[in-house]
């Protein structure tokens, strides 16, 4: 038995893009801590994420986070090998506090700085460890993520379906959603049924009680003109659009208001719910299919959705595909997963960022490391 | 006692500065734009250090300006002087960020007993603070900091760069129309109030405006 325990460098990885302040600290594979401060108490009442609240809250958060970290890991700055820090896609305003601290960091331990993308990280995590000595998502090619592979990245933040020929090196956005995140998506309806946020959960678990057939809800970009043939792609082939649907859904809720009928709020959710994870899961699986992806992850806090759950494994099983999704806490916008990327490009021997990169709202997943 | 002291309330600004030394300086550097915080700051401290031939263990306080100044721009700094305390395990201050071109006044020729400093709080607002002067003293804050129309000012003369952009408005004082507050000079106040025992600030932001952020009414029913 080869324990990875010792093996590897120690990694200290920052993330701060959105609403959850992440530190966690990996050893090569190993996952030793994922410690997260979410402000996501404070966005209840605007119903969304609020960029300048978000970005307080990075402040006063990042150094009672990383001291927890550290603590609980049980290492000391010292024995850190390197840095790593989410620098883009993100909030702009957000994605400055990580990487403002992650680079005083650097100054004042002299330790390597590496400015790396949200997205791929993501992906990183398949390659994590957990501490309780779990197995890692892709256990069956230990420290290397398989050929092949595919990532669907679904939150509040983003909706991408990537394909990673080689997860420090090369990394290509298939396709991507033109307006809101299947998350923001959720929010949104949420709070037109009344539902509060974070709209997900709320969704989720009243759909389970409506008739998702009740109501047909369009599915975005999913016209020919837009998805054209596998020889002559449309200009949107695994591209999402969620606008529609919420202004449908807004439009359905009126209807039944104006004709002064209950609005039936348990099956609006359902085929809502169905709408989105329906077009999600099928251009998903279409970019697999016509890309030769054998093997996908399947991230973001989304993931949590059992819905979307339920139909990927289904859809992915049905068209050969190895489907792995991590622990929620880790596909959730965290620091290990920034720290499991920094230790893939350490391993890999890239050159680090040293400390006078600029975070980048709009990063492109061409971008592994700055 | 040797400060790193840095500012980004405005500019973005470090200083090294220490009561063992001329005129407290040891090293210092301060850009001209407002916007590049996240690239320059800690590159300039790095410098900084290396240049004096010093290290973190050499530094004996970290003290932070706290605004106001806008949002973005403010935390580079903050978050910055935050953990550089926490790494080297040294104790951090705050200061008032205008406390800076307060003492740059005190330190002019033909400074007035009472007067105000203003800097750039943009949507066509000034941050500003109102001080006075008494021979041999430390600048004393009246009132302040506020954010607010220029013209809306105590009609007292003003310095800094909130001066130079509503001249046409305000008494701006000549020479100080384009200061922002920086780093060498907020260090400097630091250490001679240190030195005379006054209490300093906490690491605290003074945003002085809420988030913007409006709560969604009750969405409109159709009938
Ligand atoms: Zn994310």
């Amino acid at each position: 038995m080869n324990s990875p325990q010792h093996d590897g460098p120690l990694v200290l990885g920052i993330e701060s893009s959105c609403d959850e302040t992440g530190v966690g600290i990996v050893r090569g594979t190993q996952l030793l801590t994922n410690t997260v401060s979410s402000s996501m108490d404070e966005h209840v009442r605007f119903g969304g994420v609020i960029p300048e609240i978000a970005s307080r809250a990075h402040l006063d958060a990042f150094v009672p986070t990383l001291r927890e970290a550290l603590a609980e890991a049980g290492v000391t700055l010292e024995d850190v090998d390197a840095i790593a820090v989410t620098s883009g896609p993100g909030l702009a305003g957000a994605l400055m506090v990580g990487v403002c601290a992650a680079k005083a960091l650097a100054v004042a331990t002299g330790k390597p700085l590496y400015a790396i993308n949200h997205l791929v990280a993501h992906v990183g995590v398949g390659l994590l460890q957990t501490d309780d000595g779990g197995p890692q998502a892709f256990a069956a090619n230990a420290n290397a993520l398989p050929e092949n592979l595919g990532a669907l990245l679904v939150s509040g933040g983003h909706t991408e379906i990537l394909r990673i020929r080689n997860i420090t090196a090369d990394v290509e956005l298939l396709g991507s959603t033109i307006d809101d995140a299947a998350g923001e998506a959720y929010d949104k309806v949420a709070r037109l049924l009344g539902l509060g946020y974070p709209g997900g959960p709320a969704i989720d678990k009243l759909a389970r009680t409506g008739n998702a057939e009740a109501i047909r809800f369009p599915r975005g970009l999913s016209q020919p003109k837009y998805m054209g043939t596998v020889e002559q792609p449309g200009p949107h082939r695994y591209d999402w659009s969620f606008s529609g649907l919420k202004t449908a859904v807004a439009r359905c809720v009126e209807q039944f208001e104006a004709r002064g009928e209950a609005v039936p709020v348990a099956d609006i959710a359902a085929a809502f719910q169905e709408a989105v994870v329906d077009i999600i899961t099928s251009k998903a699986v279409l970019a697999c299919r016509e890309n030769g992806i054998t093997e996908l992850l399947l991230g973001g806090g989304v993931a949590a959705n059992s819905r979307l759950r339920q139909l990927t494994e289904q859809r992915c099983s049905a068209a050969g595909i190895r489907l792995t999704v991590p622990p929620l806490a880790l596909c959730t916008d965290n620091g290990a997963m920034v720290a499991a990327l920094g230790a893939q490009l350490v391993m890999a021997g890239i050159a680090p960022s040293g400390i006078g990169f600029a975070p980048d709202s709009s990063m492109p997943v061409t971008t592994v490391s700055a | 006692m040797l400060i790193l002291a840095i500012d980004t309330s405005a500019v973005a600004s470090a200083a090294l500065v220490s009561d063992d030394t001329m005129e407290s300086l040891v090293g210092s550097f301060s850009t001209e734009d407002t916007r590049s915080h996240a690239e320059v700051l800690a590159p300039g401290i790095e410098a900084l250090l290396a240049d004096s031939g010093l290290t973190g263990a050499d530094v004996d306080a970290v003290v932070t300006g706290v605004g106001p100044g806008p949002f973005t721009g403010l935390r580079s700094g903050i978050v910055t002087a935050r953990t550089l305390a926490f790494v080297w395990g040294k104790p951090l201050y705050g200061l008032m960020s205008l406390d800076a071109i307060a003492l740059e006044v005190a330190e002019s020729t033909d400074a007035a007993p009472e007067f105000i400093v203003a800097t750039d709080a943009r949507r066509k607002e000034v941050y500003w603070a109102r001080y006075a002067l008494s021979a041999g003293q430390l600048p004393r804050l009246l009132d302040g900091p506020h954010v607010g129309f220029a013209a809306d000012l105590p009609e007292l003369p003003v310095y800094g760069a909130g001066a130079g952009l509503y001249a046409d408005v305000v008494n701006a004082v000549p020479g100080f129309s384009s200061r922002q507050p920086e780093a060498l000079s907020l260090g400097q106040f630091a250490l001679a109030r240190l030195d005379t025992g006054e209490q300093l600030l906490d690491s605290t932001p003074l945003y002085l405006r809420e988030s913007d952020a409006q709560v969604p009414g009750p969405r409109k029913r159709a009938l």
